[in-house]
């Protein structure tokens, strides 16, 4: 049976889209705001693991993005009263244009100096902030103010909407960003990221599929942000800190890198484990320090022990998984994302 | 005048502190060709330990010489039992592998701890140091810090460049296949070369906590310049790594100094981001890279 990946793709999404319609209305706020939650991370997981898995680039400052876009809609929302979809699509352009920029400055740098470079754009950026406190309200931040849309009724739970709209933009960019990797862009991506000599003997401008990769990853993370500053209704800097960018690489690594389920994987991970782990810590009643920071000590062995266990990420197990039950089908690409670690004497240099 | 030379001490002092973690991650950078996001954190958690020895025993130095020691260790632990068998993997994974190891260290240290602000004690006066009449904007505690620094560089260097051990190191990082050939046990190397670094790390740690206040994520600025440092100096010199330390320092300290209103100390990530860029614009593999540079 020879389908479409497109229609496949599209089959997905309506399948998802109504799992979490039904899922919306049948749990409470909490469990609503945790759905919208988790589409916020899968939309800008998604872009980073196409930057990092796809072209290869890693990016330690995604979370700077993300205050891109979430500063963009608060002000939006707050001094033009614009509807929120504009100041999305607004959040979104611009962060496309910001990440153009970056791209261009970090088209010449490879692995650890692109790592140095972004991680600083991740510490930076938030901490304009604090440097103008006219604008962007300092420490305290922006309050966001968003309510659901008349239509829907007086009674109809705010957190529910915030959960339809987060995961409506997530499927729209898990479809486009599926159709982007199938085509031409992404089989450029992969060649650059495998062999840029070679790609470039192939005709591929490795420059600019480089920046391209940085401008879809860049509007995907503020379209994120976007959504995060309306379901959280505050945007401080305390929310973007370069912590927000490392869990962000590490919910892509851990779905598996380059995979747009792994995105969705990665995205389950940080906001369900998270919580999962406080829940059973306060339980025991273990005292309020202790109970804080267990969730973070065992997030980090899980990192670790992950790593260690399934390098593919939970994408790459399932995978397995699924070969060892389905004969492997023809059709089907099947790609290890790989960062390759260059040969030592690429590099070495006489001392 | 007298500003400018004070501002310039201040930024030399903090700039050999970034200049020690900068020469750590060169170090682990040169052996296995990772970024050992770990090492501020690795260097809070030794600091913690050594505040506990000098509470216990009264006694500063003693609580120096366990950080160290504790930074030697930890060093070699975490290359043993958590690098190792990434090595083979993709590269991210091991990265990603050090993070995790940052993220569940700072968990430890507030489980351990608790996440309040503590003040780490000097083995020295902290009070200016004058010259004539004027003050330096330094304090002996300073100088004991650039000295220790310095020494700890010195005696690396010197060790690297004479002893047969030095070598070694130095062989397995130029080509690790052809060391292996020649009978250099290139794993071991590997591990030793993570426990160098796990103890400058751990210095750095001792002499930056009296100014900075001791908590689970108070080495994370630090960490993050002497990346900045090791970046701009390019990853494979340690001179680069000194050198790179000292420009952050000192720029970061003429900008907190002189940009007026208080805007400055809220600018300084901003103006660190500015020289890395700069630098990184002109030689995207740092400042003491070599000549063969990639092309785009």
């Amino acid at each position: 049976m020879k389908e479409h990946p497109l229609l496949r793709t599209l089959i997905g999404v309506g399948i998802t889209a109504v799992i979490v319609v039904f899922l919306s209305v049948r749990l409470n706020a909490f469990r609503d705001y945790q759905i919208a939650e988790i589409a916020t991370y899968v939309t800008a997981v998604a872009g980073l693991t196409v930057l990092t898995g796809l072209s290869g680039q890693i990016s330690l400052g995604h979370g700077a993005f993300m205050a891109i876009g979430a500063y963009t809609t608060a002000l939006l929302l707050l001094h033009l009263g614009w509807p929120f979809i504009a100041a999305l699509l607004i959040s979104g352009l611009l962060t496309a244009a910001t990440g153009a920029v970056v791209g261009i400055a970090a088209a010449r740098l490879r692995g650890p100096y692109l790592a140095g470079a972004t991680l600083m754009l991740g510490v930076a950026l938030p901490s304009i902030a604090y440097a103008y406190q006219g604008t962007f309200g300092g420490d305290q931040g922006l309050n966001v103010v968003f309510t659901a849309p008349g239509f829907l009724g007086a009674s109809f739970p705010l957190t529910r909407w915030q959960a339809w709209i987060a995961t409506a933009t997530a499927l729209v960019t898990l479809t486009l960003l599926a159709n982007l990797s199938r085509g031409r862009v992404g089989r450029n991506w992969r060649a650059v990221r495998d062999d840029e000599v070679a790609a470039a003997l192939a005709g591929i401008n490795v420059a600019a599929t480089r920046v391209l990769a940085f401008v879809v990853s860049a509007a995907c993370a503020g379209l994120a942000g976007s959504l995060l500053a309306i379901i959280t209704a505050l945007v401080a800097p305390g929310a973007y800190t370069i912590t927000l960018s490392i869990t962000l690489l590490t919910a892509a690594v851990i779905g598996g890198l380059g995979t747009l389920p792994g995105a969705i994987w990665g995205a389950l991970v940080i906001v369900l484990v998270q919580t999962y782990i406080t829940d059973v810590a306060t339980s025991h009643g273990l005292s309020a320090t202790v109970g804080a920071n267990i969730p973070i000590a065992a997030y980090g062995l899980i990192l670790i022990l992950v790593m260690l266990a399934f390098p593919q990420g939970i994408q790459g197990a399932v995978r397995r998984l699924i070969a060892l039950f389905v004969p492997q089908k023809e059709n089907i690409p099947h790609e290890e994302p790989t960062v390759r670690k260059k040969a030592h004497d690429e590099v070495s240099q006489p001392l | 005048m007298v500003e400018f030379l004070q501002f310039t001490l201040s930024g030399i002092v903090f700039g050999i502190v970034y200049a020690a973690i900068a020469l750590s991650l060169v170090l682990i950078w040169r052996g296995t060709r990772l970024l050992n996001f770990a090492q501020g954190g690795m260097a809070m958690f030794t600091t913690f330990i050594a505040l506990e020895v000098v509470y216990k025993t009264g006694e500063y130095w003693a609580g120096f010489v366990v950080a160290l020691a504790a930074g030697l260790l930890m060093g070699a632990i975490v290359e043993l039992v958590v690098i190792r068998p990434t090595l083979n993997k993709p590269e991210l994974n091991s990265v990603i592998v050090t993070i995790g190891l940052l993220i569940m260290l700072e968990g430890l240290a507030g489980i351990f701890y608790g996440g309040q602000f503590r003040s780490f004690p000097t083995a020295f006066s902290v009070t200016g140091i004058h010259l004539g009449r004027t003050p330096l904007g330094v304090s002996r505690f300073d100088l004991f810090v650039a000295g220790a620094v310095l020494f700890a560089t010195g005696v690396l260097a010197v060790v690297f460049k004479y002893s047969s051990a030095g070598l070694r190191m130095r062989a397995a990082a130029f080509n690790a296949t052809v060391a292996r050939l020649s009978g250099i046990r290139v794993a071991r190397v590997l591990t030793v070369g993570w426990a160098l670094a796990g103890l400058l790390g751990a210095l750095a740690g001792v002499l930056v906590s009296p100014s900075t206040f001791l908590y689970p994520n108070s080495m994370d600025s630090i960490f993050v310049y002497g990346f900045t440092a090791a970046v701009i100096g390019g990853l494979d010199s340690p001179p680069g790594a000194v050198a790179g330390g000292l420009i952050l320092g000192v720029g970061l300290s003429y900008v907190g100094g002189y940009v007026g209103g208080g805007r400055g100390s809220d600018l300084t990530a901003i103006v660190a981001m500015g020289i890395l860029v700069v630098v990184l614009m002109l030689r995207p593999a740092g400042i003491f890279s070599g000549d063969r540079l990639r092309q785009v």
